[in-house]
């Protein structure tokens, strides 16, 4: 299987790419596994948006999840690194070059067990990149172990059963102060891409929670992380579509007061149309109340679940040149010898 | 390996009052928190000022107040900053130590001490200068918060006036350690003077010791190694710096803080380097490894614990071929062991670190000097070689005051080693593979991310790969990937500082040393000089070893490796370079967390070679 568009599909996109330039090398992932159809959707979403891939940088950890960078934008940097300690790349990387549009690809294990610190601190810096968990609840690369985010009274094959309660990496990452904490299903592509749109607009970390079965190893019908009961237990929050301020596109007309709109720090737009109840993103106690109760009921609410565009990022925190460091000339990283007389003068 | 004890006095003779000037030890035993830095410091820098070589040394404990702590300062005409066995001036302001402190104290030695205490013990062969601390310390009218600093002061004017230390370079020096901040400055002052009167007026001098104005300073200061290190990371060019606090590392970050913001920002006050305190050590060598690979100038500074959180990283780095720097300030192990002493003790972690096969490219620099230049040289050597650089320095050379001629400026500009731009994927038309030793060094290209070209991308990754760094498990990439980094390896030994070599004709013995031995090294050579043994030295600034380590070991009969550790670690891998001499070269090591002696390593020295000569 591999995530290379077909041929006819020659349309091109506003800075004359077409799909396949974003495309990446044959999957060796699982038939039917959700971490597939993410790549897809991260394929769709960027050549939607124009990006320009060899400015995209890619980030994982280990996992599958964290091999599946090699299957989508070939055409950008990637670095596969240590098992949890993708954050830490990341947040080097994208302080020294904060050109880079930084996508980083964590799984249950990587993020929830190893890396959970790795991941709130993270989330503490603010630092701008969007970074997906690819959450099935198991170990697939050992082959079936309990991860952390594994259901409470859930049975797997070699895991056995799960006695301890999950973590809900959403709730850790509101709480951490994650300004962008979406959460979304790998069998719903249309509203992940959405979603990653808007994630990928969002001025430091967006936290895109997705649920991507893994059919070898926890897809059972107890799961809460199998297509069948993702498909059977979705309620999305709104019905979410982004205007990207380059676009234009046309505004569909809604009923007025169904509609909330968030413009984003780049000027694009995320519109939330209402479904069911009344749900305010904005409000942290909400989104905070909202998965506990999710706790208890077995629900599963996907969407735009906070935002908070307030948060200083780290490299604003830095107060750094406008220019990424690594555009720098020699000559601004070397003091002039007259600096160096001078403290020579002062210790003397 | 021989670790062999030796604490013989150097035995003055009390009836004879012969003056003996500029060359003895002081040590002031306080009690931690208590201030006593600042008066210990100005006295090391009036003496300096003086033109007398000193060095001073601080022997304290992994605790923020109220334990004993011991600032010895070194006079020596001849040159020689090595620590001394033995004291021959004792201050002893602390009640808790005293009694241990005057035992220690050299025979016709002196001890001054409070005179409102009661003294422990008494020695006939030492003489005792009482202080009235107290009365003069009330007489200050300083504030209550202000008097335990004030008291330190009344030693100050006690030396000043017993060893002839000019007051004028006490006032300098004191105005000069406390920022030039006049009111502290008169109130510290006023009680070394009135101290200076005191003893002017009550104390009859009995003892042989006097400073006396020299000219072996000019054009010198004092520095600690861990500033001069910072400071040359920033002339280095510098630009990412992750860390975790972890003793005696930290204050390479505090003056990367400090001088950093004063260097390195722009007009309007932005800055063109990042410092990032990160959550542990794991992140801090991810963060440094992440901005290595985006192509910046990248660094951390860490201690033994923090060097083996780094571990996997570092495999990692050797591995994927990403540049980054860690400044190891050595501490003794194993585990938390000793954090606030001394060893080096990281010699064969820091070489091997992470699993698997591969080695790193270690500095070592034995001087202030060399911390300054080894700041760029780590930096140039790692984006040169696409690898991690550890500098293994220590808590000797990073903590203690020494003196350096001024820092020169860096004579040739930064190397940021072979990295492809998008006009050169033009020249080459996007046909460049990331693993592909091409020059013959065994130093592959590598791309920066954002780099404007469709085939500037390459995936990054610790798992096995190709010469095209696609994933690879087939036997020949593996074998063939791994040969070629050790080819880069082999390269780096012709790169990397050579030794610093003092050959002597007509000499059997050849020492090896590292690091901040070198000084007592030195005076050592003296004392085995005096002893009828000749020795030539080869002080190793880098690893890996190479050709010139191996001359020189041909050239010797008996060969001293003198390291602080016990496992004699440098000596285990000098006899692996060379393994057909492994059978002349010996191990003199000791570690016990205080740094080497020259009379403890000549006298080793001299007992090995009276063996051989049975």
């Amino acid at each position: 299987m591999t995530s290379t568009v077909k041929p006819e599909s020659v349309a091109l996109n506003r800075i004359g790419l077409s799909k396949a330039d974003y495309s990446g090398s044959p999957s060796t992932l699982c038939n039917g596994c959700g971490h597939y159809s993410i790549a897809n959707v991260i394929i769709s979403a960027a050549y939607e948006l124009s990006l320009d891939p060899t400015q995209i940088a890619k980030f994982s950890g280990i996992g599958c999840s964290s091999k599946s960078p090699a299957y989508f934008l070939g055409r950008s940097h990637s670095i596969n690194g240590l098992h949890g300690r993708m954050p830490s790349l990341a947040t080097g990387a994208t302080t020294v070059n904060k050109d880079l549009v930084a996508i980083g690809i964590s799984g249950d294990g990587d993020t929830g067990s190893i890396g959970l610190g790795q991941f709130k601190h993270l989330l503490r810096r603010n630092v701008d990149m969007v970074y997906i968990i690819e959450n099935n609840g198991v170990y697939g690369l050992t082959k079936g172990q309990l991860s952390a985010t594994a259901d409470l009274g859930q049975k797997l094959k070699h895991g056995g059963l799960n006695e301890m309660p999950p973590f809900d990496l959403c709730l850790e990452a509101i709480i951490a102060g994650c300004g962008f904490v979406a959460k979304s299903f790998a069998g719903d592509p249309k509203q992940l891409q959405t979603l990653l749109k808007a994630a990928l607009s969002y001025r430091g970390t967006a936290v895109l929670n997705v649920i991507s079965p893994c059919v070898t190893f926890n897809n059972g019908e107890g799961s809460t992380k199998s297509y069948v009961w993702g498909k059977d237990h979705e309620i999305p929050l709104h019905e979410i579509s982004f205007i990207h301020l380059e676009h234009n596109e046309i505004q569909s007309e809604y009923e007025p007061g169904s509609i909330r709109e968030v413009t984003m720090h780049d000027g694009s737009i995320i519109r939330l149309k209402k479904i069911g109840q009344e749900y305010n993103p904005t409000d942290r106690m909400a989104a905070i109340k909202l998965l506990e109760e999710e706790k208890s009921g077995q629900i599963f609410t996907t969407g735009l679940l906070y935002l908070n565009e307030k948060r200083q990022t780290l490299v604003e925190h830095e107060r750094l040149v406008d220019i990424p460091l690594t555009h720098l000339p020699d000559e601004k990283l070397r003091p002039l010898s007259a600096s160096l007389d001078k403290i020579n003068a002062e210790y003397m | 390996m021989a670790v062999i004890d030796s604490m013989a006095p150097p035995t003055i003779n009390p009836d004879s009052q012969e003056e003996i000037i500029n060359c003895f030890s002081i040590t002031m035993a306080t009690v931690n928190g208590s201030g006593s830095q600042t008066a210990n410091n100005t006295l090391l820098r009036a003496i300096h000022k003086m033109g007398v070589p000193v060095s001073g040394k601080n022997i304290f404990p992994s605790n923020i107040q109220g334990l004993p702590t011991w600032f010895t300062i070194r006079l020596s005409k001849y040159g020689y900053i090595a620590r001394c066995e033995q004291a021959e001036i004792l201050v002893a302001m602390n009640m808790v130590s005293i009694s241990e402190d005057i035992k220690k104290l050299s025979s016709g030695g002196i001890c001054l001490y409070p005179n409102e205490k009661e003294l422990p013990v008494k020695r006939d062969d030492v003489t005792f200068y009482p202080m009235p601390v107290n009365e003069l310390v009330a007489r200050s009218g300083a504030d209550t918060k202000l008097r335990p600093y004030i008291a330190n002061m009344v030693y100050v004017g006690t030396l000043a006036y017993l060893l002839n230390i000019d007051l004028k370079e006490i006032e300098a020096a004191l105005s000069y350690n406390l920022g030039g901040k006049e009111k502290a400055i008169s109130l510290n002052y006023n009680t070394v003077k009135a101290a200076y009167n005191w003893a002017e007026e009550n104390l009859t001098k009995n003892d042989p010791f006097r400073i006396s104005r020299m000219n072996k300073t000019d054009g010198t200061f004092l520095i600690d190694g861990n500033s001069a290190a910072a400071l040359g990371a920033i002339f280095g060019g510098v630009q990412f710096v992750a860390w975790y606090p972890i003793t005696p590392s930290t204050s390479i970050v505090d003056n990367l803080s400090e001088y950093l913001p004063k260097l390195r920002r722009e007009v309007n006050g932005k800055a063109t380097y990042s410092i990032v305190q990160a959550e542990d050590e794991l992140a801090v060598i991810g963060m440094v490894i992440g901005a290595g690979w985006a192509g910046a100038r990248s660094m951390t500074a860490t201690s033994g614990p923090g060097l083996s959180l780094m571990a996997e990283f570092a495999g990692y780095a050797y591995f994927a071929e990403i540049p980054a720097v860690i400044w190891d300030v050595q501490r003794m192990g194993p585990s938390t062991g000793l954090p606030t002493r001394v060893a080096q003790d990281d010699i064969m972690a820091a070489y091997t670190l992470g699993h698997g096969d591969g080695r790193h490219v270690c500095l070592i620099p034995a001087s202030v000097t060399e911390c300054f230049e080894f700041g760029s040289t780590a930096l140039d050597l790692a984006e040169r070689l696409q690898t991690l650089v550890v500098v293994l320095s220590d808590l000797d050379l990073g903590l203690s005051l020494w003196p350096t001629k001024p820092f020169e400026y860096p004579d040739k500009p930064l190397d940021r080693g072979k990295v492809l731009s998008s006009e050169d994927l033009m020249r080459l038309n996007g046909e460049w593979k990331r693993y592909a030793d091409v020059d013959g060094d065994g130093i592959c290209y590598r791309t920066l991310p954002g780099t404007n070209h469709p085939e500037a991308a390459y995936f990054t990754r610790g798992t096995g790969h190709n010469e095209a760094a696609a994933y690879s498990e087939r036997p020949e990439d593996w074998s063939a990937n791994l040969i070629r980094l050790s080819k880069k390896h082999d390269y780096a030994r012709t790169i990397v500082p050579a030794p610093v070599v003092d050959l002597i004709d007509d000499t059997e013995v050849g020492l090896i040393s590292y690091g901040s031995n070198d000084s007592a090294i030195r005076e050592a050579r003296d004392l085995l000089d005096g002893a009828g043994i000749s020795t030539s030295y080869l002080r190793l600034r880098a690893l890996p070893l190479g050709n010139r380590l191996s001359e020189f070991i041909s050239n010797y009969s008996r060969i001293y490796v003198v390291e602080n550790n016990l496992d004699g670690q440098m000596h285990s891998l000098v006899q692996l370079h060379t393994p057909a001499d492994a059978n002349r070269i010996v191990s003199v090591s000791k570690c016990d967390g205080l740094p080497l002696t020259a009379s403890w390593i000549s006298e080793t020295i001299i007992k090995l070679e009276a063996e051989v000569k049975l």
